[in-house]
C-alpha cells in the first residue's frame, strides 16, 4: 500500500499584488512556499489551515487552475509512466485530467445554474467517452445512484436542489471519469451537521468502492481527524507540520498546530478550560520573520527571527521548527 | 403556555410566529417558539440553516424583512424600570421600541461587513451609535467609542477610530461590531452567529471577548449558532431549534450529556470529535430538512426520526414538556392529547 501516487517537490505559487501603470507587479505575495510531500494511493492526505494559509491554492495548483511558478507535481496513474503536472505534455495531461478530479466547496457556484444535471455530470463523458444519448443517461443516472439520488433529477437544474443535494452532484461529476485521486475543497464546509455527516460518509464509501486516493482541503480540524489518513498543517504557505493522523492529533510538535487544536471549540461543556491561552491576532502588516509563525508564537526567540527554521523529523513526524522536539 | 412571571426573566417569547407571505405559499419559518432569556445568562440558540433561528432573534428586534411579519405569540421584555414591553405588539418606529433596539437589546452578526456601513469610518459609526440614544456631548461621544474599541482589544484605537471597514481584517471588524453594540452597554446582546465566518484562532478569541463582556457589562447573551463546540463553549442555556421550533431546551449539561429529543440526539451523535470519534461511519440523520412549503403534519421532525411513531407523531404537533433535566417537545414524553 505504501505506492505514491502523487509527489510534489518545492512547490511555489505567487501572486502579483497590485499592479502599475503598465502591468509590472508592485509586489509579490507568496501564496505556497517550498511545498513538498507525497501522497501515498489509497490514502486520504488531509491540508488544514485557516484562511490565507495557501491551501486552496495548493489545491488549484495541482489541479492546474493555477500554473505554480516552480517546483514539481509529478502523478503516477496505476500503470502508467509518471508525468509531470506542471509541464507541457498537452496530449498526455488531457489524459490524466480523467484520473484526477475535483470537487469544490461552494456547491452553489460550483454548478452551472443554466445546465441540467445529466449535462453537469455527463459533459466530460461526452468528450472523452463520446457518450450520449440513452448510453449517456443510463451512465449518469447509475453515477447518481452512487450518490445516492434518485435517476429521476436528470432533467433538473441545480436551483432545484438543497446544498447537501448539490454537493452530490458535484462528487457525481467527479466520479464520472473514474478517478484515481480527487481534491475535494473544502467539500463539507459549506453544509449543515446533518448533511455533512451523511456527505463524509458516502466519501468514505465511495473511497472503499473505486480505490479512491483524496486530498482533502478543509479548515474543521475535527473533520480532518476523521477522514484523514495523513494530515499537513499549513500556515502562510508552509507545511509546518506533517504527520499521520494518529501522531498529528496525539502529540502535535509546532507551536502553532497546538494553538491551533486547542483553538477548537470541543463540543462537550466539561472540557471548557476557562480562559486559555490564545494566539495573538495575525499583524496585517508584513513583517517578514524567518519562521512565519514566530511574531505569533509564545516560544520565539531572535533566532526565529533571523534563521529559516529547519525541517525536522521526530518520529514519523515532519516539523518546520527551531525548537522541535524541545518545546 | 406560560403566562405567570418568571423571576429573573429579561425575555419571555411564548407563542411566537413568524411568518412569510411569498407568492409560493406561506413559509412558516418561525412557527410557536417558546423561549425565555433570563438575566446575565448566555443562552445558545443551536439549529440548522433553516430552522428560524435568524428569524426569531430578528423578530425580537422587530427587523423582520418583508413579506415576512409576527403573526401570533408575544414576546415581553422587561425593561430595567420594572415596566413589561410587549416587542411582538410594539408600533414600528415607536420611540419605545426605538428606544430598546440598539440601546437595551443590541444585536450583532455573522458578516460584519454587511452591517457596518462601508463608506463610514468605524469610529463615526460608533458615535452616531451612542448620541443616538445618550444625553453626551460629541467629543464625549468619541472618546467613549475610543474607550470601547480599545475595550474590544482593537490595537491603537485612536487611530482605528478613523479607519474604514475594509481597512479591517475579518476579526477586527467583528470586534468593532461588538464595540458598537455594547457602546449603550444593553441588557442583552444578540449575536447571530458571530464567528461562522473567522478562523478557529479569531472565533476563540472572539468568544473569550463577548464572555468577558457579558460579566463586565452584567448583561445577557443570545447566541445563535449551528456549532456544537461553539455552544459547549460559552452557554449556560441552550435551546434547539428545528423547523421553526424549540423541540428542547435545557442548561448546557443537561443538553449535552442527556439530551432526549431524538434530533438533539442524532445532532450529539454526528459530529466528529477530535481525540473521541473512530474513523468509520458517523451516525448521520437521514434524509434532510423537508421543504419549508412541505412542512410534514404533526411534528416537524417526524420524517426523519428513528423513533416515528406512526398514528401519533404525525396528527398533532408536540409542547415542550420536562423530561431528563429538560423540556422537550416529543410525544415519546408525552401524549398526544396534550396532557403532557
Amino acid at each position: 500500500m505504501d505506492e505514491t501516487i502523487l509527489k510534489v517537490r518545492d512547490l511555489d505559487m505567487h501572486f502579483a499584488v497590485g499592479t502599475s501603470l503598465f502591468g509590472k507587479p508592485k509586489s509579490t505575495m507568496t501564496a505556497v512556499d517550498g511545498v513538498s510531500f507525497d501522497v501515498r494511493r489509497g490514502e486520504t492526505f488531509g491540508v488544514v489551515g485557516e484562511s490565507g494559509s495557501g491551501k486552496t491554492t495548493l489545491g488549484r495548483c495541482i489541479m492546474r487552475i493555477l500554473q505554480p511558478a516552480r517546483g514539481s507535481i509529478e502523478f503516477r496513474g496505476k500503470d502508467e509512466d509518471p508525468v509531470d503536472l506542471t509541464g507541457n505534455n498537452s496530449e498526455r495531461l488531457s489524459q490524466v485530467w480523467r484520473d484526477i478530479r475535483m470537487i469544490f466547496q461552494d456547491p452553489q457556484s460550483s454548478l452551472n445554474p443554466r445546465l441540467p444535471v445529466i449535462e453537469i455530470v455527463g459533459q466530460c463523458l461526452r468528450k472523452s467517452e463520446k457518450l450520449g444519448g440513452q448510453a449517456l443517461a443510463d451512465r449518469v443516472a447509475m453515477l447518481l445512484k452512487q450518490v445516492g439520488m434518485r435517476p429521476e433529477v436528470l432533467h433538473r437544474y441545480p436551483g432545484a436542489f438543497s446544498g447537501g443535494q448539490r454537493q452530490r452532484i458535484g462528487i457525481a461529476r467527479a466520479l464520472a471519469t473514474n478517478p484515481q485521486l480527487v481534491v475535494a475543497d473544502e467539500a463539507v464546509s459549506a453544509l449543515d451537521v446533518s448533511i455533512q455527516a451523511q456527505t463524509l460518509n458516502l466519501m468514505q464509501d465511495l473511497q472503499e468502492q473505486f480505490d479512491l486516493t483524496y486530498i482533502f482541503i478543509a479548515h474543521d480540524l475535527a473533520v480532518v481527524e476523521h477522514i484523514c489518513d495523513t494530515v499537513a498543517v499549513m500556515y502562510l504557505g508552509q507545511f509546518v507540520e506533517r504527520a499521520s493522523k494518529t501522531t498529528l492529533f496525539k502529540n502535535p510538535q509546532h507551536p502553532y498546530t497546538r494553538a491551533l487544536l486547542s483553538a477548537v471549540p470541543v463540543p462537550d461543556p466539561r472540557a471548557r478550560q476557562g480562559k486559555r491561552r490564545r494566539l495573538a491576532p495575525r499583524e496585517s502588516s508584513t513583517e517578514k520573520t524567518a519562521c512565519r509563525f514566530a511574531p505569533r508564537c509564545p516560544h520565539a526567540t531572535d533566532i526565529c527571527k533571523t534563521q529559516a527554521p529547519p525541517r525536522k523529523r521526530i518520529g514519523d513526524t515532519d516539523v518546520l521548527c527551531h525548537f522541535a522536539g524541545e518545546i | 403556555m406560560r403566562t405567570e412571571a418568571v423571576p429573573g426573566a429579561l425575555l419571555e417569547i411564548s407563542g411566537l410566529k413568524t411568518h412569510f407571505f411569498t407568492e409560493d405559499g406561506v413559509v412558516k419559518a418561525v412557527d410557536g417558539v417558546d423561549l425565555t432569556v433570563y438575566q446575565n445568562r448566555t443562552i445558545c440558540i443551536l439549529g440548522e440553516s433553516g430552522c428560524g433561528k435568524s428569524i426569531m432573534a430578528r423578530s425580537i428586534l422587530r427587523i423582520v424583512d418583508a413579506p415576512g411579519r409576527i403573526t401570533d405569540g408575544r414576546i415581553l421584555y422587561r425593561a430595567a424600570d420594572g415596566r413589561e414591553i410587549d416587542l411582538a405588539t410594539a408600533r414600528q418606529g415607536s420611540a419605545q421600541l426605538r428606544q430598546i433596539r440598539g440601546q437595551d437589546i443590541a444585536m450583532i452578526f455573522q458578516e460584519p461587513m454587511t452591517s457596518l456601513g462601508p463608506i463610514q469610518k468605524i469610529g463615526k459609526q460608533i458615535v452616531e451609535t451612542i448620541l443616538l440614544h445618550r444625553k453626551v456631548s460629541k467629543a464625549e461621544a468619541k472618546e467613549e467609542a475610543i474607550e470601547m474599541l480599545d475595550r474590544v482589544g482593537i490595537p491603537d484605537p485612536r487611530q482605528r477610530f478613523e479607519a474604514y471597514p475594509f481597512e479591517l481584517s475579518g476579526g477586527m471588524r467583528q470586534r468593532a461590531m461588538i464595540a458598537m453594540a455594547l457602546s449603550c452597554q444593553p441588557r442583552l446582546l444578540i449575536a447571530d452567529e458571530p464567528t461562522t465566518a473567522l478562523d478557529v484562532t479569531t472565533q476563540a478569541q472572539i468568544l473569550d471577548l463577548i464572555a468577558e463582556l457579558k460579566e463586565e457589562f452584567a448583561m445577557a447573551v443570545m447566541l445563535i449558532t449551528h456549532d456544537l463546540g461553539v455552544v459547549a463553549e460559552v452557554a449556560e442555556d441552550v435551546a434547539v431549534m428545528y423547523m421553526g421550533r424549540v423541540v428542547e431546551e435545557g442548561d448546557v449539561y443537561a443538553i449535552f450529556e442527556n439530551p432526549q429529543h431524538p434530533y438533539t440526539r442524532a445532532l450529539m451523535a454526528s459530529v466528529p470529535r477530535i481525540g473521541v470519534t473512530k474513523s468509520g461511519r458517523l451516525p448521520a440523520i437521514k434524509g434532510m430538512v423537508p421543504h419549508p412549503l412541505a412542512r410534514p403534519s404533526g411534528c416537524p421532525f417526524r420524517t426523519r426520526c428513528d423513533s416515528a411513531m406512526p398514528g401519533v407523531c404525525d396528527t398533532s404537533v408536540p409542547d415542550l414538556v420536562p423530561a431528563g433535566d429538560s423540556r422537550t417537545a416529543c410525544f415519546l414524553f408525552s401524549d398526544a392529547t396534550g396532557n403532557g
